[in-house]
């Protein structure tokens, strides 16, 4: 195992030179901030970044396009069930509508469900699943009973009585879609809250005299935010997906209102003479599912400390 | 002593990740002899557990690299066998007992099925026989109660009891060569010595040779017969466990025993730290990699990585130090103390 | 284990009465609801309505009458279609749509788990991208339009299967594909992610440094772990299956219940509408209770008990 051929040195080469701590210093990995080192993940997700652009043009498009369109959502031109053309670029319906601003104008309903919902959720299934965790104790078993009797609660069921009980429309569809939707949220705050409740650095802030509110301020919600924003991107697209389904089955926000729901429901029927009328607003429907779906999964992925290397 | 078991010359080992390749191994050697115990001892990072998971060729491929090197055992290549041919090496010639007893067995597997398969798979062997041979087993690593365990599922199991039950996996076929990668680190130290004992039971018995991969110096002592020091991807001194304990020559050695407490030494000598971390790896320093953090490092450490330098017959390290034309250089109290005590006790 | 399913039991009697007791007082403030006084039907069919249901009665005993026929499973008589019982659309279209049903969550989880294997075995090449891919068609498009495009392109279009109708397995397939698109996509997403990280655990690498060869590691030991987290999402699948077979039974005029449910919708037929919520209420509690038996059969760790709920 000795090496055969020692190089000649001269004493100048074992003059004791010691240790060099910048270098040490130097070598030692970068720290990157935590967001900022899931920012650098989520950009690397081809198919996250995908979904980050699809879902920028689609709001882009639900902002400016139905300004920029020489037709009115419910203007009917008398034109009816013109295929694609130059005029209507994604058609007519039945009553002459132009097909191309209607499914922006859907798009602006739509997101607006789906944001609108994913935010009441937020907001009570935060401070629901804040209050029971950080509380502990028979507040949090109380809580939870609740929250548990809920969700055995069939989800949609619950939402479809709602609607027959308050007549389809906006809002109703809104408070229909969060009365039920808040409970997942409510789970998800709670248990990230009790695992970083019981981390040691925790524990250490506490034990140096920190309050409560300083401790979901500066401690507990930064962590949890995470977990809290991949649940909220992957609940948009479900209550998109449960708005145009009970437009389907009828309960959907009434006309000359176009969501996409509506306007794939109205076009069902004319599937084989006019298949444009389910085709575009089913697009923009499973584009925007896929968008915010893959949003969610890429965020997931950044922020899973596993793949942290 | 004997004929080695195992050669390995001058493994390298790279992982492409998306920072960079990564050399995790630069050139690693040793020979593991019929019998014997072999520590490689060095900090997390310094490539102990990628050698020898390259010796069962585990590392999955990409982004594992073996770049160059031999592993010789049994006269074969290890790195030259096809997937299929490695099948018949693993747990029959070279079993691997892991670090963390709670995780390395399959949860939803009863611990009979877990013990049987491992001789269902090498040896012509019937169910019942098999059966009788786990019991067996189980009784030798000190599971009482066998012929209710076996029927068992893992959460059933402590800590303890479970690496027994992972080295009456690894003893399953009769191996030659028994890698333990750190399998007491996740025990209580009264549990740490039960297992010590076992595994030391099952070497005397068996003449099964053992690389034993440690961070820990008193593991080593209890255990080891010869001691190999890695740093930064390569071994910076191998030797028996008197030359490595009582006449170390690399600084990282020293460091390490540095840090370890004595029970001998006076109570106010306080425990030393190594300063700063280890080299990144993606980018290698060309001289010694121990150098920035060494206090006694050279001008020819930062330049030149040195080769390694015979101390005796068994005793060899990679350090500049012992170049012939090479000063007396000074070496800390802490390690002459021991060598003193050493030399003494024996004089 | 006994004491485990009673309790769950009682837990799913306290939440049908919640069901029941909200659908009742929630159907009460329903306008044009029948139990609302200003309606505009002839004063005699009117008394004979009241008479019928018991209409001129307090709201107590209304709801008092309601929770016992309720518990003695009779699920009252439509509104809109006289001497139509919701019982007996149940009994009519309760076997189709549950045969719709099992066909779906058959193909949801055999495609599923197949495709998420698949895709992780071959993590990060073609196999993986192109499993990927179906799996976010299936969660992307949702299951009405998929039931559309294939009641066009497959039946209308080339003619393969049957337009509409229950007469035969040959008119199940379409229905019961589409039913099963987005669950099967889901399915295979979390197969593909548990599959990976099974894959890459600790007792798997130990079961390949035994010498136990590739696929023997794959299918005896990493499947049946990876598989637990897909026997959880069966509760809701069977509540994915259910919901969604109101829209899918539309589209294919299939006589099942999801049908009947969605007319009783369109006609604001109250009754019917309590009646099958609270008879689908109790498919899917008890499809929970049955997954957490099961459960707990797959996975030794899990020991049945009573005491909280979820167990955590």
């Amino acid at each position: 195992m000795a090496n055969k051929d020692i190089p000649k040195l001269n004493d100048s080469d074992f003059e004791v030179v010691g240790t060099r701590s910048d270098e040490t210093e130097i070598l030692a990995k970068k720290s990157i901030s935590f967001w900022g080192e899931v920012s650098r993940r989520f950009l690397r997700n081809k198919l996250a970044l995908v979904g980050f652009v699809t879902l920028f043009l689609i709001i882009l498009g639900a902002i400016f396009a139905p300004m920029i369109s020489e037709f009115s959502y419910r203007q009917q031109n008398g034109d009816y069930n013109v295929s694609p053309n130059g005029t209507y670029w994604f058609g007519t319906d039945d009553l002459g509508r132009d097909i191309f601003t209607r499914v922006w104008i859907g798009a602006r309903i739509s997101i607006f469900i789906g944001f609108a919902a994913a935010i009441i959720d937020l907001i009570i299934g935060v401070a629901w699943g804040a209050i029971a965790g950080l509380k502990g104790g028979r507040t949090d078993e109380i809580m939870m009973r609740i929250a548990d009797i809920l969700t055995a609660i069939p989800y949609l069921l619950v939402v479809i009585i709602l609607l027959v009980v308050m007549q389809p429309g906006l809002f109703p569809m809104i408070i229909a879609l969060s009365l039920t939707g808040w409970v997942n949220m409510a789970r998800i705050t709670r248990s990230e809250i009790l695992k970083l409740k019981n981390q040691e650095y925790v524990l250490a802030a506490r034990t140096l005299g920190a309050k409560n509110l300083h401790l979901i301020r500066k401690h507990l919600l930064p962590n949890a935010l995470g977990a809290i924003l991949v649940t909220m991107t992957l609940t948009i697209p479900n209550a998109i997906f449960t708005e145009a389904f009970l437009s389907y089955l009828g309960l959907g926000v009434p006309a000359p209102l176009a969501s996409w729901g509506t306007m794939a429901n109205d076009g069902y029927p004319a599937l084989a003479n006019a298949p444009w009328r389910l085709f575009f607003p089913a697009l923009f429907i499973s584009l925007t599912i896929f968008a915010f779906n893959s949003i969610g999964d890429g965020l997931r992925d950044a922020l899973d400390p596993k793949l942290r290397k | 002593m004997n004929e080695p078991v195992l050669q390995m010359k001058d493994l390298h080992v790279d992982f492409s990740t998306y920072a960079g390749t990564v050399n995790a191994v630069r050139g690693v050697s040793f020979d593991v002899y019929k019998g014997e115990t072999l520590a490689i001892v060095g900090e997390s990072g310094s490539g102990k557990s990628v050698t020898n998971q390259a010796i069962m060729k585990l590392l999955p491929q990409p982004p594992a690299i073996y770049s160059s090197g031999e592993i010789l055992f049994d006269g074969k290549n290890l790195l030259d066998l096809s997937e299929k041919q490695m099948e018949k090496v693993r747990g029959k010639d070279i079993s691997m007992i892991f670090q963390d007893p709670m995780t390395s067995l399959n949860p939803t597997m009863k611990i009979g099925k877990q013990i049987t398969e491992v001789m269902l798979k090498h040896q012509k062997i019937s169910k019942n026989d098999a059966k009788k041979r786990a019991l067996e087993l189980m009784k030798m690593v000190g599971i009482p109660m066998p012929e209710r365990r076996l029927n068992q599922y893992p959460h059933e199991f402590s800590g303890g009891m479970r690496q027994r039950v992972v080295i009456a996996i690894a003893l399953a076929a009769d191996p030659k060569l028994l890698i333990a990668d750190e399998p007491t680190t996740a025990l209580d130290v009264t549990i740490q010595a039960q297992i010590l004992d076992v595994m030391k039971e099952i070497q005397k018995s068996s003449q099964t040779s053992i690389i034993f991969i440690t961070h820990d110096l008193g593991v080593v002592a209890n255990v080891a017969d010869r001691v190999a020091v890695m740093y930064a991807g390569e071994i910076v001194e191998v030797g028996t466990v008197e030359d490595i304990f009582y006449n170390p020559q690399h600084p990282y050695t020293w460091g390490l025993l540095g840090s370890m407490p004595d029970l001998n030494e006076d109570r106010d000598q306080r425990l030393r730290t190594i300063e700063g971390s280890p080299p990144d790896l993606t980018d290698p320093p060309k001289g010694d990699a121990f150098a920035p953090r060494n206090p006694y490092a050279m001008k020819i450490d930062y330049e030149q990585n040195p080769p390694m330098f015979k101390v005796n017959d068994q005793h060899f390290a990679k350090t500049w130090r012992l170049h012939p034309d090479a000063p007396e250089t000074e070496i800390p109290d802490i390690i002459k103390n021991r060598y003193l005590q050493y030399t003494g006790g024996d004089n | 284990m006994v004491k485990y399913i009673g309790q769950r039991l009682i837990y799913i009697i306290i939440a049908l009465f919640i069901i029941i007791t909200a659908t009742f007082f929630l159907m009460r403030l329903a306008p044009g609801n029948p139990f609302a006084s200003e309606r505009t039907v002839p004063p005699a069919i009117q008394e004979s309505l009241n008479e019928k249901y018991g209409l001129d009665d307090p709201w107590y005993v209304q709801y008092g009458e309601y929770l016992v026929n309720t518990v003695q499973g009779d699920f009252g008589t439509s509104m809109k279609y006289r001497y139509r019982e919701t019982n007996d659309m149940i009994a009519e279209g309760f076997p189709i749509s549950m045969t719709l049903g099992l066909e779906a969550m058959f193909i949801a989880v055999g495609m599923g788990v197949l495709i998420g294997t698949i895709a992780a075995l071959f993590h990060n090449k073609w196999p993986d991208y192109l499993m990927s891919l179906i799996a976010v068609i299936g969660i992307s498009v949702p299951s009405f339009v998929m039931a559309s495009i294939l009641q066009y392109y497959l039946a209308l279009k080339a003619g393969w299967f049957p337009i509409a109708g229950w007469e035969g397995f040959i008119y199940s397939i379409l229905p019961a594909v589409a039913l099963a698109s987005t669950p099967m996509a889901f399915i295979a997403k979390l197969t593909r992610s548990s599959m990976l990280e099974e894959t890459n655990s600790e007792y798997v690498k130990m079961a390949k440094a035994k010498g136990i060869s590739k696929w023997v590691v794959v299918f005896k030991h990493a499947l049946r772990n990876a598989l637990l987290p897909v026997v959880t999402y069966l509760a809701p699948l069977t509540a994915g299956i259910i919901t969604g077979s109101f829209v899918i039974e539309e589209i294919f005029a299939i006589p099942g219940m999801g049908k009947y449910f969605v007319t009783s919708i369109t006609n604001r037929d109250y009754t019917v509408i309590m009646g099958t919520t609270v008879f689908y209420s109790i498919i899917l509690l008890l499809a929970v209770l049955l997954v957490d038996i099961l459960y707990s059969f797959i996975d030794p760790r899990i020991k049945l008990r009573g005491g909280k709920s979820g167990g955590k």
